[in-house]
């Protein structure tokens, strides 16, 4: 069965919760009402000829300027082979989701990683909690608006290009051996020589020693 | 200032050597021989670490064996990119290894960051957390050049004195000032 | 002949001296820093949650304890044994008390051994009894609550 007629068979059973089927640039997809997602997941799962038994990925991705946070449903079927994507919007200032853990034990963690990730509250979900990030990281890294806090427990999330680092460590470095073993003061400037001065050859130059090669 | 100061006694720029005695030499070619170096592959790296160790560019002839557990370990090669979360783990561990310890940081990642420097939950190099000997760059560093890495660790130790390591480590600075 | 005294002797100061030797030598050369994160018992970079120290099952107690007294049983009677040929070819009323000696001997240690036998403390698989409640949350497992 082809996404398209998935679209059609979903549309039949609940017409106006499902909007229509977006443009197949990858995996085609139909944006869903909120409140009737779960309804929707379990059809899919248990309609004949339709089978849905896989959640491959459950995602969200954040949008500002539409003030939404979409949670994204991908969808599969191995009897079948066949898939569809599904995306439910919820509010930004307050994105909450009923859970679909009931339908595909895979979304416990995937649900996890997008509260982490992103806040998402989802309700009736047996074990809401950070999965990747420490348990007591502060913010939802991956909204667009999120500021890093200047470091974790203390570790400061700022460094200085490595090489105006090492060149300015080098430095310091330097100028401590200096002061270990400080360079001999120049001699006095030798006087000329007094002796005739060779036929045709300029006298040597009597500048003192070079700067301390240290 | 030539750029002779910057570089490293091996490659004809100036080192101070503290003058070792006899007792200094004998330990130190002790130490310095049976390097026995904490597992810590972290990411890519440590594909190349495990090569480091392999057949190839063998690690064992310098002595250099893994060891599983700090407490058996004399230095740590941390190969790969750091997290914020395991720093904290990375820094126990590190506590937990006896001294005299040493920190050889592998890869971009364990030196800066690396490649992923502007992630939020990368610590942004190992020297933020414990204090690293030998700094071995690449992405990853081949196997050889890590041995090179060991061997400058080596000449590291060879130049000590066992007299400044029996006085406490001087406590770190707060971590990456840098 | 007193000179292979001499060579056990020699082993003996070496076997002493080299360990402890080196010990000495070596806690006066290495450097020590002992720290409370140090000390820690080492779980691979985490902090370590609970005790290290739990209740073992009395299973192992009972059993190793049941080896032991049959162990010294044997050793009292393997010189018995070796000098059981002697006794019987000195006579019929030695031989039979002889006999009867060793018999007794291990009659009475059989009596134990009927005794833990029946008590059940010689299985190792024990049935888990049947509980309605949840375990409770400290160290024993619930394998051992049928023991």
């Amino acid at each position: 069965m082809t996404t398209i007629e998935i679209h059609q068979k979903l549309q039949e059973a609940f017409g106006d919760a499902v909007g229509p089927l977006g443009e197949p640039k990858v995996d085609a997809f139909a944006v869903v009402k909120g409140d009737r997602i779960v309804e929707i997941c379990a059809w899919l799962k248990k309609a004949p000829g339709i089978e849905i038994d896989f959640l491959q990925d459950l995602t969200a991705v954040d949008w500002p300027k539409r003030n939404v946070i979409e949670v994204v449903y991908h969808l599969f079927s191995f009897p079948h082979r066949h898939g569809i994507v599904l995306k439910v919007e919820t509010d930004r200032a307050n994105p909450v989701v009923h859970t679909v853990e009931g339908v595909w034990k895979a979304a416990n963690w995937l649900e996890r990683e997008v509260y982490d990730l992103f806040g998402v509250t989802f309700t009736g979900h047996p074990d809401l909690r950070r999965v990747m990030l420490p348990d007591d990281w502060v913010g939802h890294p991956l909204r667009k608006d999120y500021q890093e806090a200047g470091g974790f427990h203390g570790i400061p999330n700022l460094r200085e290009n490595p090489l105006v680092e090492l060149r300015r460590l080098d430095l310091v470095r330097i100028a401590e051996h200096l002061k270990a073993n400080p360079p001999p003061p120049p001699p006095p400037p030798a006087p000329p020589p007094a002796a005739a001065p060779a036929a045709g050859t300029p006298p040597a130059p009597s500048t003192p020693p070079a700067a301390p090669q240290a | 200032m030539s750029h002779r100061d910057t570089m490293d006694a091996e490659m004809g720029g100036d080192v101070v050597f503290a003058h070792t005695s006899q007792l200094d030499k004998i330990i130190n070619l002790a130490r310095a021989n049976s390097l026995h170096y904490l597992l810590f592959g972290l990411a890519c790296c440590g594909i190349e670490l495990m090569q480091f160790g392999g057949p190839r560019a063998d690690a064992d002839r310098f002595g250099a064996v893994f060891r599983a557990t700090p407490r058996q370990a004399d230095f740590m090669i941390v190969a790969g990119t750091l997290t914020y979360k395991m720093a904290e783990r990375l820094k126990l561990l590190y506590d937990q290894m006896a001294e005299p310890k040493y920190v050889i940081s592998m890869g971009s990642c364990a030196n800066c960051g690396g490649l992923f420097q502007l992630a939020y939950s990368v610590c942004k190099g190992v020297d933020k957390v414990v204090p690293v000997d030998v700094y071995v760059p690449g992405c990853p560093p081949r196997p050889e050049a890590l041995t090179e890495g060991l061997l400058r660790l080596q000449d590291l130790i060879m130049r000590e004195r066992w007299k400044d390591k029996r006085r406490p480590p001087a406590p770190r600075a707060a971590s990456g000032q840098a | 002949m007193g000179y292979q005294f001499a060579a056990v002797l020699a082993f003996a100061a070496v076997a002493v001296l080299l360990p402890f030797g080196l010990l000495a030598g070596f806690k006066a050369i290495r450097p020590s820093f002992p720290s409370a994160d140090k000390s820690l018992i080492y779980e691979c970079g985490e902090k370590p949650i609970g005790r290290a120290w739990f209740n073992f099952n009395p299973r192992f107690y009972l059993v190793a304890l049941v080896f032991v007294i049959f162990e010294v049983d044997l050793a009292l009677t393997f010189p018995v044994a070796v000098v059981y040929k002697d006794w019987v070819a000195a006579g019929p009323q030695f031989a039979w008390v002889a006999f009867t000696e060793l018999l007794l001997f291990i009659l009475i240690l059989v009596v134990g051994l009927v005794w833990v036998w029946a008590h059940g403390d010689l299985e190792w698989v024990k049935k888990l009894a049947m509980v309605d409640d949840a375990p409770d949350a400290d160290d024993e497992r619930p394998a051992s609550r049928a023991a």
